[in-house]
């Protein structure tokens, strides 16, 4: 088969990783490419306030005259910023304490209880009290949001260690004398890493929601930065007569957490067809 | 089963002790000085210190810990530092509106999504199904204060079939409490009718594959009854773990649908805490939410064997 035709093969048989996956790409790009594509995102000219779409401000301005297309795309490196890192941070993390829990019996039900007791606490209120606490910064924020997500990611790894530890591979490298550390690494690891990467695609789009949930009620990114959710919260008493200033950078947040779910939900389907979403 | 509820319940201590140590901790590992945290940004030395003493911050950790726990255990929260009202007061003051609108999305959502669902599982495969599908993917997507604001836009401000935002209580009348619920119920639940649906579906899916469905449908079971007696009935298990994993989105949904529709509730309570950097009304909501979480999913464990008489508890 030619190359042309394997593409069109695999465009045809996943369709939504190829959808989600086109639509990050171009994202990131504008999100890279953002200070030659749109101009000065926090210069704000009274004069142009509230000024509906035109040729001048394609998305027009908002409330203190500043251009809502330039924020809608400095918005977008925020939102790809704390997404990727909570995902990386939680993942890593997660599987460590997963791996440990899973091997180590005795470790296991002392962390395990832990980390029934840090999902009881809803994630929005703890990233709201860790705000509240350290102050709002881009830093505490995504720490805010990893820490909620860090039991998912150890009961998904513990599930997989505990199916696979005794499986005969396992055994055989064990019986070999096989270090701990190696064991896991080379031997238990590798059957976490495909339910891993379709984890951290669900943990980076509810990254992305949460960021900007807690910028909108002012316990976020600190109002200084351009983020869809600072734009929505400090555009919502203008609902009435600039709703450009709330749809925008609103349809942009929902377009990248589908364009990561898309990815994620095509991803699983590909790797691995039993785990369930969220679960 | 007794022996089974009971063993739950007592579960459910150490998960809540959990939460205690760890709700704790947060302040005290904090950098700076909790009392000084407490007191807020505009306090003066002499506040601080006045706080310092009363909460007994200046004790060994571990008798702090042992104080606050107590006082925990025994329904008190703290005291608010802008208002000075105890926090189970305020939240008792705003429990109304939060649980009226925890509750009308829960229903709207339940209702829509397992209809939904059912019917997608019965017609896999035709447009109807993968417009369900869709729909349940973009509804994780959207976070809940866009579908607000832009029912709020179109339904409320440009036709204005509804009221924007606020709260009338059930005192007042059961269509002016539900009329300023509709919106908020339906942004909230969009979320919710997407999880659910999924759910729904696969686990019908499931079900509907079996051999009993193909035999009551072959002695000629009217295509109604089969689906919700036959098969819905025995696809509810997962539909039910789903929506006690849900409650915890709905939580953090509710926080901020009040924001957007201007609701009176805890939600609101927590947010107007920020600003004031009053902490002791976070701390109290993040305890109190917690054990809301812990036991509407104890509920649904132990529903599950009254549900399906196949589970069984030794």
């Amino acid at each position: 088969m030619s190359d042309r035709g394997k593409i069109g093969d695999f465009i045809r048989r996943n369709p939504t990783i190829v959808v989600g996956a086109t639509l990050l790409v171009l994202i990131t790009l504008a999100a890279l490419l953002a200070p030659y594509i749109a101009r000065d995102p926090i210069a704000f000219e009274p004069i142009n306030r509230l000024r509906g779409p035109s040729a001048d401000f394609w998305l027009g301005t908002d409330s203190l005259g500043r251009d809502v297309y330039a924020r809608m795309i400095y918005g977008a490196r925020i939102s790809l910023l704390v997404g990727l890192l909570v995902a990386l941070i939680s993942i890593i993390s997660g599987a460590v304490i997963g791996l440990l829990a899973g091997y180590f019996s005795k470790v296991d039900a002392v962390v395990m209880r832990l980390m029934d007791g840090i999902m009881a606490i809803p994630s929005i209120l703890l990233a709201i009290a860790l705000v509240a606490l350290l102050g709002s910064s881009v830093k505490v924020v995504i720490i805010a949001i990893a820490i909620p997500e860090i039991p998912r990611v150890t009961r998904l790894v513990r599930a997989v260690v505990l199916s696979v530890r005794d499986l005969p591979f396992v055994e055989a490298a064990r019986s070999n004398g096989t270090r701990v550390t190696k064991l896991l690494r080379r031997h238990i690891l590798p059957s976490t890493v495909a339910p891993l990467i379709v984890q951290a695609t669900y943990i980076c789009a509810s990254a992305i929601l949460t960021e900007a949930g807690l910028s909108f009620l002012g316990a976020g990114t600190p109002p200084e930065f351009p983020t869809w959710g600072n734009m929505i919260a400090s555009s919502r008493l203008y609902l009435q007569i600039a709703p450009w200033t709330i749809f925008a950078p609103g349809i942009c947040l929902a377009l990248v957490v589908l364009a990561v779910n898309l990815l994620g939900d095509g991803l699983r389907d590909r790797l691995d067809p039993r785990i369930s979403r969220r679960m | 089963m007794l022996s089974y509820i009971l063993r739950r319940l007592l579960g459910v201590i150490p998960v809540m002790v959990v939460v205690g140590v760890f709700v704790f901790s947060l302040l005290h590992l904090a950098p700076g000085d909790p009392a000084a945290i407490i007191a807020g940004d505009n306090a003066t030395e002499a506040n601080i210190a006045r706080i310092r003493a009363s909460l007994g911050l200046d004790r060994p950790l571990l008798e702090q810990f042992g104080k606050w726990a107590w006082a925990t255990v025994h329904g008190d929260l703290g005291v608010s530092m802008f208002s000075n009202v105890p926090v189970t007061e305020l939240v008792q003051q705003r429990m109304g509106p939060t649980f009226s609108l925890a509750f009308t999305t829960m229903a709207v959502a339940v209702v829509l999504a397992v209809t939904l669902g059912v019917l997608a599982a019965w017609k896999a495969g035709s447009l109807l199904d993968r417009a369900v599908m869709g729909l349940a993917v973009t509804g994780f997507s959207v976070p809940v204060f866009v579908v607000g604001y832009i029912m709020v836009y179109f339904i409320a401000l440009k036709w204005r079939w509804l009221p924007v935002q606020g709260y009338t209580p059930m005192s007042e009348g059961l269509w002016p409490w539900l009329r300023h619920l509709i919106l908020p119920s339906f942004a909230l639940g969009l979320a919710y009718v997407a999880l659910i649906a999924r759910i729904t579906r696969a686990s019908m899916l499931e079900v509907l594959a079996e051999d009993y469905i193909r035999t009551a449908s072959a002695k000629g079971v009217a295509t109604l009854p089969m689906l919700l007696r036959h098969a819905l009935k025995n696809a509810a298990v997962p539909i039910i773990t789903v929506v006690g994993i849900g409650v915890a989105l709905l939580i953090s949904g509710v926080v901020i649908t009040e924001s957007v529709f201007n609701i009176p509730g805890i939600g609101r309570l927590v947010v107007d805490a920020i600003s004031r950097r009053d902490y002791p009304i976070i701390q109290g909501v993040m305890i109190i939410f917690a054990a809301i979480y812990v036991l509407i999913n104890l509920v649904i464990d132990i529903s599950y064997s009254f549900i399906d008489p196949r589970i069984r508890y030794s």
